[in-house]
């Protein structure tokens, strides 16, 4: 059997789609089989962080409504084979999920997944509501932001009340705080939530920090999971949280402003 | 009057590598969704009638159809790959240009 974990935030643009891409590439990169399934029907992207937008053909909607099968609408990845990616569709609305399909498309996966990774698009509607019905756990996408903490807020209490654990009554969803787009320059500056603050508003575990780099944006551009960039310190930063949810003992890091030396303040250059 | 630090700037001009690979990747998605928006998209269907006329001729496993799509700027390749029963186990590909 499969775990579901649900990559969400409440809010938009904070990064569970980069996430969701990051968690899942490095879950399959430590031998785990993997599935990541984008729930942003209307709005996908998943397919285009992965960097496997030219190759979809069928998407969850086709396979819901009965017009592929599972295994065609799967994409396998190219870079990692333990991990394949279910897209959303991008021309059907919110409506063509239901909770049923939804719930054959978990159930045969889990069969031979390992891990079953559900991307949730922003807000908390219907396609929010499912990414999360089904999970085990969830990791919550927090940017030290007071709207970003507030909805972050607002999600674990739907997670506690409409997923199918709280409805069944079983032991509640695991959760877990990732904070993103952490930059300890403006934390020391004052002008950013500290992260222990972050931590004692939500009160739930911290899974890892990942500090602003802009090698995001590269990994975005180039549709490359961004743990797959050796020298990226949001890369080894994500890779650290997925030893820490695999129970490793891992130490945080990058939450220290890097000292500049002479050169780099002159010519300007940031984090990697 | 030319700042002593523009020399360096200069050499910072070119554009990077990876903006150019994003702009191609949304050029091709978007043209092909765009085209998707005008006419309903044909895939689903279109495999379901090659199947069917496959399963007229050998009775063949609809679980072991496979549908690989490369998307191009140019042209894009879908390949149908149909398993087919046999002592032999023979497979037979399709491969199509659309």
């Amino acid at each position: 059997m499969a775990e579901v974990i649900v990559v969400t935030s409440g809010k938009g643009g904070v990064g569970k789609t980069t996430s969701s891409a990051a968690f899942a590439t490095a879950l399959a990169q430590r031998g785990k089989k993997v599935v990541v399934i984008d729930f942003d029907v209307g709005l996908r992207n998943l397919d285009l962080i992965m960097g496997v937008e030219r190759r979809v053909v069928f998407d969850i909607v086709n396979v819901i409504q009965g017009e592929a099968r599972l295994n065609q609408a799967l994409i396998r990845d190219k870079r990692v084979d333990t991990l394949s990616i279910l897209p959303a569709s991008q021309t059907r609305d919110k409506d063509a999920l239901t909770r049923e399909g939804v719930g054959q498309i978990i159930e045969e996966l889990s069969k031979d997944n390992d891990y079953i990774l559900c991307d949730s698009p922003a807000g908390i509607e219907k396609g929010a509501l499912l990414a999360l019905y089904f999970a085990d756990q969830a990791i919550v996408v927090t940017n030290p932001e007071v709207s970003s903490v507030r909805d972050s807020d607002r999600i674990l209490g739907v997670l506690q009340s409409k997923s199918k654990r709280a409805e069944d009554k079983k032991s509640p969803v695991k959760e877990h705080l990732l904070v993103t787009r952490y930059d300890p320059a403006r934390v020391e500056k004052g002008e950013m939530l500290k992260l222990d603050d972050i931590r004692e508003i939500l009160a739930i575990p911290l899974l890892g920090v990942i500090p602003e780099s802009e090698s995001v944006l590269k990994a975005s551009n180039t549709g490359t999971p961004v743990v797959m960039d050796a020298e990226s310190i949001a890369g080894q930063a994500y890779k650290d949280a997925v030893g820490r949810f695999l129970g490793d003992k891992v130490e945080h890091r990058f939450l220290e402003a890097q000292k500049k030396g002479l050169f780099s303040r002159l010519f300007g250059g940031r984090a990697a | 009057m030319m700042n002593w630090l523009d020399f360096f700037k200069a050499r910072k001009a070119e554009p990077p590598a990876s903006a150019n690979q994003a702009k191609e990747r949304l050029q091709i998605v978007l043209a092909h969704e765009r085209i998707g928006r005008t006419r309903e998209d044909f895939l689903p269907k279109l495999q379901q009638e090659i199947v069917a006329v496959v399963a007229r001729y050998v009775a063949i496993d609809p679980g072991k159809v496979n549908i690989s799509l490369d998307r191009g700027g140019d042209m894009s390749t879908l390949a149908i790959e149909i398993d087919l029963p046999g002592p032999q186990g023979e497979r037979v590909r399709h491969a199509a240009a659309s």
